[in-house]
């Protein structure tokens, strides 16, 4: 058999075999649906018993503020000074004080609270007034309220992109959630596998087994080997999550009530096999066709293409970082330079969604030590196919290359110990004949 | 035919030269010693002979051929700094080292247990590394190193870290393994087991060779004529053609001196010379030690 796969395969099993790998593989996926299900069950239990009362002290009369589910207002008549004081003792939520006012000149209202009053209290509150305010302008310039209904109008603008000669519906959100969820999964694995990498040299070099294997195979073997090896662990592991993930965040939502999207799409799909004829209304029909538009297959064969280059890219990298040093905090110094572009790749990732086809956008997800990412990002709009290809191809280039690079530093790294090391004898190395 | 032969082998690091012109002939089924002191550039070579690093000029031949990937299968290598798996089992890791020298598995598997077998460790078997003593560990290490029955056996320093019972048991492995044919190589500077193990010798000293040859050839070259002898009585100082060395008084008025023939006269007319004066108890040929060698040469060479 081959001594690369032969390395490959210890990399593999000695990482599958640990209890280390069952308990994250496990654990991982379980913590996301408790996550989402802690959150909706917080969520529900706050709106069914906060109802939360608000004191009005109104001095003009004008104000009936709407209720709602979650606020409850009560008047008061008193002197502003004796309310505050009553609201102290009182266990409401705030107490809202308007003061007499000019009406083109609103100004003076204020909400005495005992805790800091949320942002959506605020505006709620804001809103509430400013909406009366306008109703009373209205008035006071005889504008019928029917009338100005009939004016406002609402729009719902459905976006079709037209250039690949189709016309296809897209949804920016769900396009938006895509390219964030997997930009930012490929981000984290880089780290985690790449760091995986590291260690892993960094023990062969400290054991002094590293000597033994290179005498039985090139170095070059052993480092293609460590990575491939991890690299397999992580597509196992990221497998597993997926299955996990998707099973048990929709059993989780189906017990809460909520559907997750994709579970909605399966039993519409149901519901259109056996009732064709039945029509489930044209919010379902229209959401179906959105889903329908989502390019999954081709999301997850980018996702499965840039998670392995960029991890090619990036576990090389590492790899030589781990070999050139004794111990993992010597690595530190090593690892700024490796962290700035993927840093740089998920920090853009916010003007990337916010504007795909941009200047910055291209070039992210073009150069290959941001493309993993960047690439992601856009992947959800449409990206042209020359720049799909173009990305792929130096992506590949680039790897080739830190490949290469890392190989030479490499082979020399692992046979030295206790050597202080720093860039220029890191290219020192680079240049050395074997 | 040599079992190693290597030819002008130079090697220069950025900042020096760690090998020059070395040249060695390692006969079949030989024990050799290479012997050097630290940084003499004993690691270099063995790492060469590896493959671990290529020479700048110069090459090497295994059994009359131009070293190759192939020989990887036929040389067992242990170096000086020893290193297993930690966390991989005994066995495990005896296959996996077998595998990569270019064993199948079946091979690797039954040459694995026959080993553990005959060194009685059998039950170490699935036991991880990092729960074995360090002697423990060693051995694991040497296995490994012979498990595919190498033709060349290249062992660094191989008696450090070995109690002496281990020590023991792994030199008469050593001898074993030369009567069933195989070639040692082996690197030190513990110059006891170089005299008690080694026929052929090379001494490598500030890159360069500066001593080889046969154990005996050797010790018969740095001969001084020099004889040690014990006697009751009084040594009168000047006997002429002979150098008489610092006299040291044992008991019972027995002394004992090391006399050097110097103007080419036979041991037996300083024999006769001694019988006239004092009353010999004993007369013996001083043979230098390796360990003497050794230290002569290098200080020599480090005082130029």
């Amino acid at each position: 058999m081959n001594k690369t796969l032969l390395i490959i395969k210890r990399e593999f099993l000695s990482r599958v075999k640990k209890r280390s790998f069952l308990l994250s593989t496990i654990l991982v996926p379980l913590l996301f649906p408790a996550i989402i299900a802690l959150m909706i069950y917080v969520a529900k239990e706050d709106t069914r018993n906060d109802l939360r009362v608000i004191q009005v002290l109104d001095k003009t009369g004008l104000f009936n503020l709407g209720e709602s589910s979650s606020y409850r207002f009560v008047y008061l008549d008193n002197e502003l000074e004796i309310a505050k004081v009553a609201f102290k003792e009182s266990e409401d939520y705030a107490l809202l004080y308007i003061p007499e006012f000019e009406l083109h000149r609103p100004d003076g209202f204020i909400l005495y609270s005992k805790v800091n009053p949320g942002i959506t209290t605020m505006n709620k509150v804001e809103k509430e007034l400013e909406d009366i305010i306008r109703e009373v302008k209205l008035k006071e310039y005889n504008v019928d309220k029917s009338l100005l209904d009939s004016l406002t109008t609402e729009i719902s603008l459905k976006s079709i992109n037209i250039s690949e000669g189709d016309e296809k519906e897209s949804d920016a959100s769900i396009s938006f959630g895509v390219g964030y969820f997997t930009g930012f999964l490929i981000y984290i694995f880089m780290f985690a596998y790449g760091g995986q990498v590291m260690q892993g040299v960094i023990e062969e070099k400290n054991s002094k087994i590293v000597e033994v294997i290179v005498s039985t195979v090139k170095p070059f073997q052993l480092m293609m080997g460590k990575i491939l090896g991890v690299a397999s662990v992580g597509l196992l592991q990221f497998l597993i999550w997926i299955l996990l993930v998707t099973t048990l965040s929709t059993a989780v939502l189906f017990l809460f009530g909520v559907q997750m999207p994709q579970a909605e799409a399966m039993e519409m799909a149901q519901n259109l096999e056996t009732a064709e004829g039945v029509s489930e209304g044209m919010q379902f029909e229209e959401f179906r066709r959105l889903i329908e538009t989502i390019p999954f297959t081709k999301i997850i064969l980018c996702f499965i293409f840039y998670f392995l280059g960029g991890y090619l890219l990036y576990g090389a990298l590492f790899a030589a970082v781990g070999s050139a040093v004794d111990t993992p905090s010597d690595a530190q110094q090593f690892m700024f330079p490796i962290m700035i572009p993927l840093i740089a790749g998920i920090v853009g990732m916010g003007m990337i969604l916010d504007n795909p086809q941009g200047n910055l956008a291209f070039w992210l997800s073009i150069i290959p030590f941001t493309s993993p990412i960047g690439m992601m990002g856009r992947i959800g709009f449409d990206v042209p196919w020359w720049q799909l290809l173009l990305s792929m191809a130096l992506l590949i280039a680039g790897f080739i290359f830190t490949t290469w690079l890392a190989g030479r530093i490499y082979r020399v790294g692992i046979l030295m110990h206790g050597a202080k090391v720093n860039y220029k004898v890191l290219a020192k190395w680079m240049f050395m004949k074997t | 035919m040599d079992a190693l032969a290597a030819h002008q082998i130079t090697k220069r690091y950025a900042d020096h030269l760690a090998l020059q012109d070395v040249s060695l002939q390692v006969p079949k089924q030989s024990i050799f010693g290479l012997l050097g002191p630290n940084g003499a550039g004993k690691t270099t070579l063995i790492r060469i002979i590896n493959q671990i690093i290529e020479a700048d000029k110069g090459t090497i031949e295994v059994s009359g051929e131009r070293l190759h990937q192939r020989h990887i299968r036929r040389i067992g290598y242990l170096p000086e700094e020893r290193g297993l798996y930690k966390k991989m089992k005994v066995g495990e890791q005896l296959v996996y080292l077998g595998r990569l020298r270019g064993l199948s598995r079946r091979q690797a598997l039954e040459a694995s247990k026959q080993w553990v077998r005959k060194m009685e460790i059998a039950d170490w078997w699935n036991k991880k590394i990092e729960d074995l003593s360090k002697g423990m560990a060693q051995k694991i290490q040497f296995i490994s190193t012979v498990l595919h029955e190498p033709e060349l056996i290249i062992l660094d320093e191989p008696f450090s870290g070995f109690d002496p019972v281990n020590a023991n048991l792994i030199k008469d492995e050593i001898l074993q393994l030369r009567e069933r044919g195989s070639t040692i190589i082996f690197s030190t500077h513990r110059m006891e087991s170089v005299e008690e193990l080694c026929d052929h010798i090379t001494l490598i000293n500030q890159a360069k060779k500066i001593l080889d040859g046969t154990k005996k050839e050797i010790k018969h070259n740095y001969k001084s004529n020099t004889y040690h002898v014990e006697y009751r009585g009084t040594l009168n100082g000047a006997i002429q053609g002979f150098e008489i060395g610092k006299v040291q008084s044992l008991e019972d008025d027995y002394s004992q001196s090391m006399i050097k023939i110097t103007n080419g006269q036979t041991p037996n007319q300083l024999l006769h010379e001694l019988i006239q004066q004092v009353e010999v108890h004993r007369f013996v040929e001083h043979i230098p030690s390796i360990n003497e060698i050794f230290i002569k040469l290098v200080e020599g060479e480090s005082n130029e």
